[in-house]
Protein backbone atom coordinates (compact mmCIF):
# COMPACT_ATOMS: atom_id res chain seq x y z
CA UNK A 1 0.00 0.00 0.00
CA UNK A 2 1.31 3.44 -0.93
CA UNK A 3 1.35 5.93 1.89
CA UNK A 4 1.52 9.68 1.49
CA UNK A 5 4.93 11.35 1.67
CA UNK A 6 4.10 12.96 4.98
CA UNK A 7 2.54 9.90 6.58
CA UNK A 8 5.39 9.71 9.09
CA UNK A 9 4.19 12.90 10.75
CA UNK A 10 1.28 11.10 12.43
CA UNK A 11 3.30 8.43 14.30
CA UNK A 12 6.04 11.00 14.95
CA UNK A 13 3.62 13.39 16.67
CA UNK A 14 2.06 10.51 18.60
CA UNK A 15 5.44 9.29 19.84
CA UNK A 16 6.31 12.86 20.84
CA UNK A 17 3.09 12.94 22.88
CA UNK A 18 4.03 9.59 24.50
CA UNK A 19 7.56 10.65 25.35
CA UNK A 20 6.83 14.09 26.86
CA UNK A 21 5.47 12.92 30.26
CA UNK A 22 8.16 10.24 30.40
CA UNK A 23 10.80 12.87 29.67
CA UNK A 24 9.43 14.99 32.51
CA UNK A 25 9.70 12.07 34.95
CA UNK A 26 13.26 11.25 33.91
CA UNK A 27 14.27 14.93 33.91
CA UNK A 28 12.92 15.33 37.45
CA UNK A 29 14.93 12.33 38.59
CA UNK A 30 18.14 14.21 37.69
CA UNK A 31 17.14 17.43 39.46
CA UNK A 32 17.60 18.42 43.08
CA UNK A 33 14.46 18.89 45.15
CA UNK A 34 15.24 22.58 45.49
CA UNK A 35 15.22 22.94 41.73
CA UNK A 36 12.02 20.90 41.36
CA UNK A 37 10.02 22.88 43.87
CA UNK A 38 11.35 26.41 43.42
CA UNK A 39 12.32 26.80 39.78
CA UNK A 40 10.63 25.69 36.58
CA UNK A 41 13.36 24.34 34.31
CA UNK A 42 12.92 22.32 31.11
CA UNK A 43 16.39 20.78 31.51
CA UNK A 44 18.07 19.91 34.81
CA UNK A 45 20.31 22.87 35.69
CA UNK A 46 22.78 20.96 37.78
CA UNK A 47 22.63 17.35 36.70
CA UNK A 48 22.67 15.24 39.86
CA UNK A 49 22.77 11.51 40.46
CA UNK A 50 21.95 11.92 44.16
CA UNK A 51 18.39 10.67 43.73
CA UNK A 52 19.57 7.44 42.16
CA UNK A 53 22.27 7.08 44.78
CA UNK A 54 19.58 7.36 47.47
CA UNK A 55 17.45 4.67 45.78
CA UNK A 56 20.33 2.26 45.30
CA UNK A 57 21.77 3.00 48.72
CA UNK A 58 18.56 2.29 50.60
CA UNK A 59 17.91 -1.34 51.57
CA UNK A 60 14.15 -0.68 51.56
CA UNK A 61 14.20 0.44 47.91
CA UNK A 62 16.36 -2.49 46.86
CA UNK A 63 14.08 -4.97 48.58
CA UNK A 64 10.86 -3.66 47.01
CA UNK A 65 12.37 -3.97 43.53
CA UNK A 66 13.50 -7.52 44.37
CA UNK A 67 10.05 -8.39 45.76
CA UNK A 68 8.23 -7.25 42.65
CA UNK A 69 10.60 -9.04 40.29
CA UNK A 70 10.36 -12.16 42.46
CA UNK A 71 6.58 -12.59 42.42
CA UNK A 72 6.40 -11.55 38.76
CA UNK A 73 8.91 -14.26 37.79
CA UNK A 74 7.18 -16.86 39.93
CA UNK A 75 3.84 -16.00 38.38
CA UNK A 76 5.24 -16.21 34.85
CA UNK A 77 6.76 -19.60 35.57
CA UNK A 78 3.59 -21.07 37.13
CA UNK A 79 1.31 -19.63 34.45
CA UNK A 80 3.35 -21.04 31.56
CA UNK A 81 3.82 -24.46 33.19
CA UNK A 82 0.11 -25.08 33.76
CA UNK A 83 -1.01 -23.37 30.55
CA UNK A 84 1.17 -25.47 28.23
CA UNK A 85 -0.65 -28.83 28.59
CA UNK A 86 -4.06 -27.14 28.68
CA UNK A 87 -3.41 -25.15 25.53
CA UNK A 88 -2.25 -28.36 23.84
CA UNK A 89 -5.50 -30.10 24.81
CA UNK A 90 -7.60 -27.22 23.44
CA UNK A 91 -5.67 -26.99 20.20
CA UNK A 92 -5.59 -30.75 19.47
CA UNK A 93 -8.68 -32.44 20.88
CA UNK A 94 -12.39 -32.06 21.32
CA UNK A 95 -13.62 -33.15 24.71
CA UNK A 96 -16.64 -32.85 26.96
CA UNK A 97 -17.31 -29.18 27.75
CA UNK A 98 -14.26 -27.82 25.94
CA UNK A 99 -15.92 -24.76 24.38
CA UNK A 100 -17.62 -23.70 27.60
CA UNK A 101 -14.41 -24.15 29.53
CA UNK A 102 -12.51 -22.06 27.01
CA UNK A 103 -14.99 -19.19 27.17
CA UNK A 104 -15.18 -19.40 30.96
CA UNK A 105 -11.41 -19.00 31.09
CA UNK A 106 -11.71 -15.76 29.13
CA UNK A 107 -14.33 -14.40 31.52
CA UNK A 108 -11.68 -14.47 34.23
CA UNK A 109 -9.68 -11.98 32.22
CA UNK A 110 -12.74 -9.71 32.51
CA UNK A 111 -13.12 -10.03 36.28
CA UNK A 112 -12.69 -6.65 37.97
CA UNK A 113 -9.79 -7.12 40.39
CA UNK A 114 -11.26 -4.66 42.89
CA UNK A 115 -13.90 -7.35 43.52
CA UNK A 116 -11.26 -9.91 44.45
CA UNK A 117 -9.02 -8.06 46.87
CA UNK A 118 -11.00 -8.86 50.01
CA UNK A 119 -11.71 -12.56 49.31
CA UNK A 120 -8.09 -13.05 48.23
CA UNK A 121 -6.90 -11.58 51.48
CA UNK A 122 -9.10 -14.00 53.43
CA UNK A 123 -8.28 -17.02 51.26
CA UNK A 124 -4.52 -16.62 51.47
CA UNK A 125 -4.65 -15.71 55.16
CA UNK A 126 -6.55 -18.95 55.81
CA UNK A 127 -3.69 -20.92 54.23
CA UNK A 128 -1.08 -18.88 56.09
CA UNK A 129 0.25 -17.52 52.82
CA UNK A 130 -0.59 -13.86 53.38
CA UNK A 131 2.42 -11.59 52.81
CA UNK A 132 4.41 -14.15 50.78
CA UNK A 133 5.67 -14.00 47.20
CA UNK A 134 3.83 -17.15 46.27
CA UNK A 135 0.47 -15.67 47.34
CA UNK A 136 0.80 -12.72 44.98
CA UNK A 137 2.09 -15.00 42.23
CA UNK A 138 -0.86 -17.39 42.63
CA UNK A 139 -3.39 -14.55 42.82
CA UNK A 140 -2.12 -13.06 39.57
CA UNK A 141 -2.82 -16.43 37.93
CA UNK A 142 -6.46 -15.33 37.95
CA UNK A 143 -5.91 -13.30 34.78
CA UNK A 144 -2.54 -14.59 33.55
CA UNK A 145 -3.35 -18.31 33.23
CA UNK A 146 -6.37 -17.71 30.95
CA UNK A 147 -4.29 -15.27 28.93
CA UNK A 148 -1.42 -17.74 28.58
CA UNK A 149 -3.80 -20.54 27.54
CA UNK A 150 -5.36 -18.33 24.86
CA UNK A 151 -2.05 -17.12 23.45
CA UNK A 152 -0.42 -20.57 23.47
CA UNK A 153 -3.47 -22.18 21.90
CA UNK A 154 -3.28 -19.65 19.07
CA UNK A 155 0.36 -20.47 18.38
CA UNK A 156 -0.11 -24.25 18.77
CA UNK A 157 -3.00 -24.31 16.31
CA UNK A 158 -0.55 -23.00 13.72
CA UNK A 159 1.52 -26.21 13.99
CA UNK A 160 0.14 -28.97 11.71
CA UNK A 161 -1.17 -32.05 13.53
CA UNK A 162 0.78 -34.35 11.18
CA UNK A 163 3.89 -33.46 13.16
CA UNK A 164 2.38 -35.00 16.33
CA UNK A 165 1.33 -38.13 14.49
CA UNK A 166 4.70 -38.62 12.82
CA UNK A 167 6.44 -38.28 16.17
CA UNK A 168 4.22 -40.95 17.77
CA UNK A 169 4.89 -43.30 14.83
CA UNK A 170 8.61 -42.69 15.34
CA UNK A 171 8.17 -44.08 18.84
CA UNK A 172 8.13 -40.89 20.91
CA UNK A 173 6.11 -40.98 24.11
CA UNK A 174 3.88 -37.97 24.81
CA UNK A 175 6.28 -36.24 27.26
CA UNK A 176 9.28 -36.85 25.04
CA UNK A 177 7.42 -35.57 21.96
CA UNK A 178 6.12 -32.52 23.83
CA UNK A 179 9.44 -31.42 25.28
CA UNK A 180 11.83 -32.39 22.49
CA UNK A 181 9.80 -31.72 19.36
CA UNK A 182 6.73 -29.63 20.09
CA UNK A 183 8.07 -27.02 22.50
CA UNK A 184 10.91 -25.92 20.19
CA UNK A 185 8.31 -25.46 17.43
CA UNK A 186 6.23 -23.07 19.50
CA UNK A 187 9.19 -21.38 21.21
CA UNK A 188 8.14 -17.93 20.00
CA UNK A 189 4.64 -18.54 21.35
CA UNK A 190 6.03 -19.46 24.76
CA UNK A 191 8.12 -16.31 24.68
CA UNK A 192 5.12 -14.14 23.86
CA UNK A 193 2.95 -15.77 26.53
CA UNK A 194 5.72 -15.31 29.10
CA UNK A 195 6.06 -11.68 28.08
CA UNK A 196 2.36 -11.03 28.66
CA UNK A 197 2.32 -12.83 32.01
CA UNK A 198 5.34 -10.77 33.04
CA UNK A 199 3.70 -7.60 31.85
CA UNK A 200 0.30 -7.96 33.53
CA UNK A 201 1.83 -9.13 36.80
CA UNK A 202 4.35 -6.28 36.70
CA UNK A 203 1.81 -3.50 36.09
CA UNK A 204 -0.82 -4.77 38.54
CA UNK A 205 -1.21 -2.85 41.79
CA UNK A 206 -4.43 -3.63 43.68
CA UNK A 207 -3.95 -7.35 44.37
CA UNK A 208 -0.23 -7.12 45.03
CA UNK A 209 -0.91 -4.34 47.49
CA UNK A 210 -3.75 -6.21 49.21
CA UNK A 211 -1.73 -9.40 49.71
CA UNK A 212 1.38 -7.83 51.20
CA UNK A 213 2.21 -6.06 54.42
CA UNK A 214 5.80 -6.20 55.63
CA UNK A 215 7.70 -9.07 54.08
CA UNK A 216 6.73 -8.66 50.43
CA UNK A 217 6.09 -4.95 49.88
CA UNK A 218 5.83 -4.41 46.10
CA UNK A 219 7.54 -1.46 44.46
CA UNK A 220 4.23 0.28 43.68
CA UNK A 221 3.03 0.07 47.29
CA UNK A 222 6.13 1.90 48.46
CA UNK A 223 5.73 4.51 45.73
CA UNK A 224 2.11 4.97 46.77
CA UNK A 225 2.94 5.35 50.45
CA UNK A 226 5.62 7.94 49.71
CA UNK A 227 3.84 9.91 46.98
CA UNK A 228 0.74 10.53 49.07
CA UNK A 229 2.63 11.43 52.24
CA UNK A 230 3.36 15.02 53.13
CA UNK A 231 6.78 16.48 52.35
CA UNK A 232 7.22 14.28 49.30
CA UNK A 233 10.79 13.71 48.13
CA UNK A 234 9.98 14.24 44.43
CA UNK A 235 13.51 13.61 43.18
CA UNK A 236 13.76 10.16 44.74
CA UNK A 237 10.21 9.23 43.66
CA UNK A 238 11.03 10.25 40.08
CA UNK A 239 14.24 8.21 40.19
CA UNK A 240 12.49 5.09 41.51
CA UNK A 241 9.66 5.62 39.01
CA UNK A 242 12.13 5.91 36.14
CA UNK A 243 13.77 2.65 37.21
CA UNK A 244 10.42 0.82 36.96
CA UNK A 245 10.39 1.60 33.21
CA UNK A 246 13.54 -0.43 32.56
CA UNK A 247 12.31 -4.05 32.88
CA UNK A 248 9.42 -3.28 30.52
CA UNK A 249 11.67 -1.59 27.98
CA UNK A 250 14.02 -4.59 27.98
CA UNK A 251 11.36 -7.24 27.46
CA UNK A 252 9.55 -5.25 24.75
CA UNK A 253 12.65 -5.39 22.59
CA UNK A 254 12.58 -9.20 22.53
CA UNK A 255 8.96 -9.53 21.48
CA UNK A 256 8.52 -6.38 19.37
CA UNK A 257 7.28 -8.34 16.34
CA UNK A 258 4.75 -10.38 18.31
CA UNK A 259 3.25 -7.73 20.62
CA UNK A 260 0.10 -7.31 18.55
CA UNK A 261 -0.41 -11.04 18.14
CA UNK A 262 -0.20 -11.43 21.90
CA UNK A 263 -2.69 -8.66 22.62
CA UNK A 264 -5.04 -10.24 20.13
CA UNK A 265 -4.74 -13.39 22.30
CA UNK A 266 -2.79 -15.13 19.51
CA UNK A 267 -5.47 -14.37 16.94
CA UNK A 268 -4.39 -11.82 14.34
CA UNK B 1 -11.52 -31.99 12.31
CA UNK B 2 -10.01 -32.51 15.72
CA UNK B 3 -10.39 -35.99 17.23
CA UNK B 4 -12.57 -36.46 20.29
CA UNK B 5 -10.53 -37.45 23.32
CA UNK B 6 -11.99 -37.06 26.79
CA UNK B 7 -8.65 -37.88 28.38
CA UNK B 8 -7.62 -34.36 27.35
CA UNK B 9 -9.28 -33.34 30.61
CA UNK B 10 -6.15 -34.54 32.40
CA UNK B 11 -4.13 -31.94 30.52
CA UNK B 12 -6.61 -29.22 31.45
CA UNK B 13 -6.89 -30.28 35.10
CA UNK B 14 -4.00 -28.13 36.48
CA UNK B 15 -5.44 -24.98 34.91
CA UNK B 16 -8.88 -25.83 36.17
CA UNK B 17 -7.60 -26.38 39.69
CA UNK B 18 -5.61 -23.16 39.75
CA UNK B 19 -8.32 -20.96 38.26
CA UNK B 20 -10.91 -22.57 40.50
CA UNK B 21 -8.85 -21.58 43.54
CA UNK B 22 -8.29 -18.04 42.31
CA UNK B 23 -11.73 -17.42 40.83
CA UNK B 24 -14.49 -19.68 42.08
CA UNK B 25 -13.67 -19.83 45.80
CA UNK B 26 -13.30 -16.03 46.13
CA UNK B 27 -16.45 -15.45 44.09
CA UNK B 28 -18.37 -17.86 46.34
CA UNK B 29 -17.08 -15.98 49.38
CA UNK B 30 -18.36 -12.76 47.90
CA UNK B 31 -21.77 -14.29 47.13
CA UNK B 32 -21.88 -15.58 50.70
CA UNK B 33 -21.22 -12.15 52.20
CA UNK B 34 -23.67 -10.45 49.89
CA UNK B 35 -26.69 -12.20 51.45
CA UNK B 36 -25.64 -11.82 55.08
CA UNK B 37 -25.22 -9.19 57.69
CA UNK B 38 -21.92 -9.32 59.56
CA UNK B 39 -22.26 -7.91 63.06
CA UNK B 40 -19.53 -6.25 65.07
CA UNK B 41 -19.02 -9.47 67.02
CA UNK B 42 -18.39 -11.40 63.80
CA UNK B 43 -21.85 -13.00 63.84
CA UNK B 44 -23.58 -13.66 60.55
CA UNK B 45 -27.29 -13.19 59.90
CA UNK B 46 -29.17 -14.01 56.73
CA UNK B 47 -30.59 -10.89 55.06
CA UNK B 48 -31.53 -12.19 51.63
CA UNK B 49 -31.51 -9.59 48.86
CA UNK B 50 -31.45 -6.60 51.20
CA UNK B 51 -27.91 -5.52 50.33
CA UNK B 52 -28.69 -5.77 46.63
CA UNK B 53 -31.74 -3.53 47.09
CA UNK B 54 -29.66 -1.05 49.03
CA UNK B 55 -26.99 -0.91 46.33
CA UNK B 56 -29.54 -0.56 43.53
CA UNK B 57 -31.26 2.27 45.39
CA UNK B 58 -28.01 4.01 46.23
CA UNK B 59 -27.46 7.22 44.33
CA UNK B 60 -23.68 6.93 44.76
CA UNK B 61 -23.67 3.60 42.96
CA UNK B 62 -25.65 4.91 39.98
CA UNK B 63 -23.53 8.05 39.79
CA UNK B 64 -20.35 5.98 39.74
CA UNK B 65 -21.85 3.68 37.11
CA UNK B 66 -22.75 6.64 34.87
CA UNK B 67 -19.35 8.21 35.31
CA UNK B 68 -17.74 4.92 34.35
CA UNK B 69 -19.94 4.50 31.26
CA UNK B 70 -19.24 8.06 30.13
CA UNK B 71 -15.52 7.53 30.71
CA UNK B 72 -15.48 4.26 28.71
CA UNK B 73 -17.54 5.86 25.93
CA UNK B 74 -15.27 8.88 25.63
CA UNK B 75 -12.01 6.96 25.64
CA UNK B 76 -13.35 4.43 23.07
CA UNK B 77 -14.51 7.31 20.84
CA UNK B 78 -11.01 8.79 20.97
CA UNK B 79 -8.75 5.75 21.09
CA UNK B 80 -10.27 3.59 18.35
CA UNK B 81 -10.20 6.18 15.50
CA UNK B 82 -6.89 7.60 16.70
CA UNK B 83 -5.33 4.14 16.92
CA UNK B 84 -6.49 3.25 13.39
CA UNK B 85 -5.20 6.60 12.06
CA UNK B 86 -1.78 5.99 13.60
CA UNK B 87 -1.65 2.41 12.30
CA UNK B 88 -2.53 3.56 8.75
CA UNK B 89 0.41 5.96 8.79
CA UNK B 90 3.00 3.74 10.47
CA UNK B 91 5.97 2.71 8.32
CA UNK B 92 5.74 -0.77 6.79
CA UNK B 93 9.44 -1.49 6.37
CA UNK B 94 12.87 -0.21 7.32
CA UNK B 95 14.28 1.02 10.61
CA UNK B 96 11.11 2.92 11.44
CA UNK B 97 9.15 -0.26 12.17
CA UNK B 98 10.98 -1.51 15.28
CA UNK B 99 11.41 2.06 16.55
CA UNK B 100 7.66 2.71 16.30
CA UNK B 101 6.72 -0.65 17.82
CA UNK B 102 9.04 -0.40 20.81
CA UNK B 103 8.40 3.27 21.64
CA UNK B 104 4.65 2.88 21.27
CA UNK B 105 4.53 -0.21 23.43
CA UNK B 106 6.50 1.44 26.23
CA UNK B 107 3.51 3.01 28.09
CA UNK B 108 1.81 -0.41 28.15
CA UNK B 109 4.67 -1.85 30.25
CA UNK B 110 4.71 0.84 32.93
CA UNK B 111 3.20 -0.23 36.28
CA UNK B 112 -0.26 1.31 36.47
CA UNK B 113 0.52 3.14 39.66
CA UNK B 114 3.60 4.69 38.04
CA UNK B 115 1.45 5.78 35.07
CA UNK B 116 -0.70 7.72 37.53
CA UNK B 117 2.40 9.08 39.25
CA UNK B 118 3.87 10.26 35.94
CA UNK B 119 0.67 12.15 35.17
CA UNK B 120 0.50 13.58 38.65
CA UNK B 121 4.03 14.95 38.28
CA UNK B 122 3.22 16.11 34.73
CA UNK B 123 -0.08 17.78 35.57
CA UNK B 124 0.57 19.42 38.95
CA UNK B 125 0.32 23.17 38.67
CA UNK B 126 3.34 23.70 40.93
CA UNK B 127 5.91 21.32 39.48
CA UNK B 128 4.41 19.68 36.35
CA UNK B 129 5.26 20.57 32.76
CA UNK B 130 1.64 20.45 31.59
CA UNK B 131 0.29 22.01 34.78
CA UNK B 132 2.63 24.98 34.59
CA UNK B 133 1.88 25.47 30.87
CA UNK B 134 -1.87 25.39 31.40
CA UNK B 135 -2.26 27.08 34.77
CA UNK B 136 -2.57 30.52 33.15
CA UNK B 137 -5.73 29.21 31.51
CA UNK B 138 -7.14 28.31 34.92
CA UNK B 139 -6.20 24.64 34.73
CA UNK B 140 -5.91 22.84 38.06
CA UNK B 141 -6.89 19.19 38.22
CA UNK B 142 -6.88 19.16 42.01
CA UNK B 143 -9.44 21.94 42.28
CA UNK B 144 -11.66 21.59 39.24
CA UNK B 145 -13.52 18.30 38.50
CA UNK B 146 -13.66 19.08 34.77
CA UNK B 147 -9.89 19.49 34.71
CA UNK B 148 -9.57 16.19 36.58
CA UNK B 149 -11.75 14.52 33.93
CA UNK B 150 -9.63 16.08 31.19
CA UNK B 151 -6.42 14.85 32.85
CA UNK B 152 -7.72 11.31 33.38
CA UNK B 153 -8.96 11.00 29.79
CA UNK B 154 -5.71 12.38 28.39
CA UNK B 155 -3.82 9.95 30.65
CA UNK B 156 -5.84 6.97 29.43
CA UNK B 157 -5.36 8.01 25.79
CA UNK B 158 -1.65 8.24 26.50
CA UNK B 159 -1.59 4.89 28.28
CA UNK B 160 -3.69 2.72 25.95
CA UNK B 161 -4.03 4.14 22.41
CA UNK B 162 -0.90 2.18 21.48
CA UNK B 163 -2.77 -1.06 22.12
CA UNK B 164 -5.37 -0.14 19.47
CA UNK B 165 -2.66 1.10 17.10
CA UNK B 166 -0.56 -2.08 17.45
CA UNK B 167 -3.58 -4.35 16.91
CA UNK B 168 -4.76 -2.34 13.89
CA UNK B 169 -1.22 -2.34 12.50
CA UNK B 170 -1.02 -6.12 12.78
CA UNK B 171 -4.35 -6.35 10.97
CA UNK B 172 -3.22 -4.01 8.20
CA UNK B 173 0.07 -5.74 7.42
CA UNK B 174 -1.80 -9.04 7.08
CA UNK B 175 -3.75 -7.71 4.05
CA UNK B 176 -2.30 -9.28 0.88
CA UNK B 177 -0.84 -6.89 -1.71
CA UNK B 178 -3.16 -8.28 -4.40
CA UNK B 179 -6.09 -6.44 -2.78
CA UNK B 180 -4.36 -3.09 -3.25
CA UNK B 181 -3.34 -3.93 -6.81
CA UNK B 182 -6.95 -4.72 -7.69
CA UNK B 183 -8.03 -1.45 -6.09
CA UNK B 184 -5.47 0.48 -8.13
CA UNK B 185 -6.69 -1.10 -11.37
CA UNK B 186 -10.24 -0.09 -10.44
CA UNK B 187 -9.00 3.44 -9.74
CA UNK B 188 -10.32 3.33 -6.18
CA UNK B 189 -9.87 6.46 -4.07
CA UNK B 190 -7.96 6.43 -0.80
CA UNK B 191 -11.22 6.56 1.11
CA UNK B 192 -12.66 3.66 -0.93
CA UNK B 193 -9.57 1.57 -0.19
CA UNK B 194 -10.00 2.27 3.51
CA UNK B 195 -13.75 1.75 3.57
CA UNK B 196 -13.98 -1.39 1.44
CA UNK B 197 -10.62 -3.13 1.87
CA UNK B 198 -8.89 -2.07 5.08
CA UNK B 199 -11.81 -1.52 7.45
CA UNK B 200 -13.49 -4.89 6.79
CA UNK B 201 -10.18 -6.67 7.28
CA UNK B 202 -9.70 -4.84 10.56
CA UNK B 203 -13.04 -6.03 11.95
CA UNK B 204 -11.51 -8.86 13.91
CA UNK B 205 -8.68 -6.98 15.60
CA UNK B 206 -10.91 -3.98 16.29
CA UNK B 207 -13.41 -6.28 17.98
CA UNK B 208 -10.69 -7.43 20.33
CA UNK B 209 -9.44 -3.85 20.81
CA UNK B 210 -12.91 -2.53 21.71
CA UNK B 211 -13.56 -5.46 24.06
CA UNK B 212 -10.25 -5.06 25.90
CA UNK B 213 -10.51 -1.29 26.11
CA UNK B 214 -14.08 -1.43 27.36
CA UNK B 215 -13.33 -4.04 30.02
CA UNK B 216 -10.20 -2.35 31.32
CA UNK B 217 -11.56 1.20 31.30
CA UNK B 218 -14.70 0.02 33.07
CA UNK B 219 -12.56 -1.52 35.83
CA UNK B 220 -10.14 1.40 36.09
CA UNK B 221 -8.88 2.10 39.60
CA UNK B 222 -5.14 2.39 40.04
CA UNK B 223 -4.30 5.24 37.65
CA UNK B 224 -6.98 7.69 38.87
CA UNK B 225 -6.19 6.64 42.44
CA UNK B 226 -2.58 7.67 41.91
CA UNK B 227 -3.53 11.01 40.38
CA UNK B 228 -6.47 12.17 42.48
CA UNK B 229 -6.22 9.80 45.50
CA UNK B 230 -9.86 8.70 45.50
CA UNK B 231 -11.24 12.20 44.93
CA UNK B 232 -13.72 13.29 42.27
CA UNK B 233 -14.51 11.70 39.77
CA UNK B 234 -15.32 8.53 41.70
CA UNK B 235 -15.48 5.47 39.45
CA UNK B 236 -17.08 2.11 40.24
CA UNK B 237 -13.91 0.46 41.54
CA UNK B 238 -13.22 3.46 43.76
CA UNK B 239 -16.78 3.39 45.09
CA UNK B 240 -16.34 -0.32 45.76
CA UNK B 241 -13.08 0.21 47.64
CA UNK B 242 -14.59 3.04 49.68
CA UNK B 243 -17.64 1.03 50.76
CA UNK B 244 -17.15 -0.16 54.32
CA UNK B 245 -20.02 -2.56 55.07
CA UNK B 246 -18.98 -6.06 54.04
CA UNK B 247 -22.41 -7.13 52.77
CA UNK B 248 -22.95 -4.01 50.70
CA UNK B 249 -19.44 -4.28 49.28
CA UNK B 250 -20.07 -7.89 48.28
CA UNK B 251 -23.45 -7.17 46.71
CA UNK B 252 -21.91 -4.29 44.77
CA UNK B 253 -19.11 -6.61 43.61
CA UNK B 254 -21.58 -9.11 42.23
CA UNK B 255 -23.64 -6.45 40.43
CA UNK B 256 -20.44 -4.92 39.03
CA UNK B 257 -19.17 -8.27 37.79
CA UNK B 258 -22.50 -9.12 36.16
CA UNK B 259 -22.62 -5.77 34.32
CA UNK B 260 -19.14 -6.36 32.89
CA UNK B 261 -19.99 -9.90 31.84
CA UNK B 262 -23.26 -8.82 30.21
CA UNK B 263 -21.85 -5.85 28.32
CA UNK B 264 -18.80 -7.79 27.14
CA UNK B 265 -21.01 -10.63 25.97
CA UNK B 266 -23.25 -8.28 24.00
CA UNK B 267 -20.23 -6.61 22.38
CA UNK B 268 -18.76 -10.00 21.53
CA UNK B 269 -21.99 -11.43 20.12
CA UNK B 270 -22.90 -8.37 18.04
CA UNK B 271 -19.46 -7.87 16.59
CA UNK B 272 -18.71 -11.48 15.76
CA UNK B 273 -22.03 -11.67 13.91
CA UNK B 274 -21.09 -8.65 11.79
CA UNK B 275 -17.75 -10.27 11.11
CA UNK B 276 -19.25 -12.15 8.17
CA UNK B 277 -17.50 -15.35 7.32
CA UNK B 278 -16.13 -17.01 10.44
CA UNK B 279 -12.57 -18.24 10.27
CA UNK B 280 -11.63 -21.77 11.21
CA UNK B 281 -10.61 -20.53 14.64
CA UNK B 282 -14.11 -19.10 15.11
CA UNK B 283 -15.72 -22.36 14.17
CA UNK B 284 -13.53 -24.25 16.58
CA UNK B 285 -14.83 -22.30 19.55
CA UNK B 286 -17.98 -20.73 18.13
CA UNK B 287 -20.35 -22.52 20.51
CA UNK B 288 -18.71 -21.10 23.60
CA UNK B 289 -19.70 -17.57 22.65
Amino acid sequence: MKQGRFAWIVPALYILFLMTPIYWLVAMSFKTNVEITTRFTLFPEALTLDNYAKVFGDERWRSVFANSLMYVSLNTLISILVALPAAYAFSRYRFFGDKHLFFWLLTNRMAPVAVFTLPFFQLYSAFGLFDTHIAVALAHCLFNVPLAVWILEGFMSGVPREIDETAYIDGHSFPSFFVKIFMPLIASGIGVAAFFCFMFSWVEYLIADALSRNAVVPITTRLQALSQASGTDWGVLAAAGSLTLIPGAIVIWFVRNYIAKGFALGRV
Amino acid sequence: MKPVNHKAWFLVAPVLLLVAISAIIPLMTVVNYSVQYVGSTGKFAWVGDEWYREVLHSEKFWNALWRNLVFSGVILAIQIPLGVLIALNMPRKGWGVPVCLVLMALPLLIPWYVVGMIWQMFGRVDIGLMGVMLRDFGYNYEGDPMDAWFTLILMDVWHWTSLVALLAYAGLVSIPDAYYQAARIDGASKWAVFRFIQLPRLGRVLTIAILLRFMDSFMIFTEPFAVIAGGDPVFLSTELKQTVELGKKAAMSIIYFLIILAVSWVFYAVMTRNDGEPTSADKARGGGA
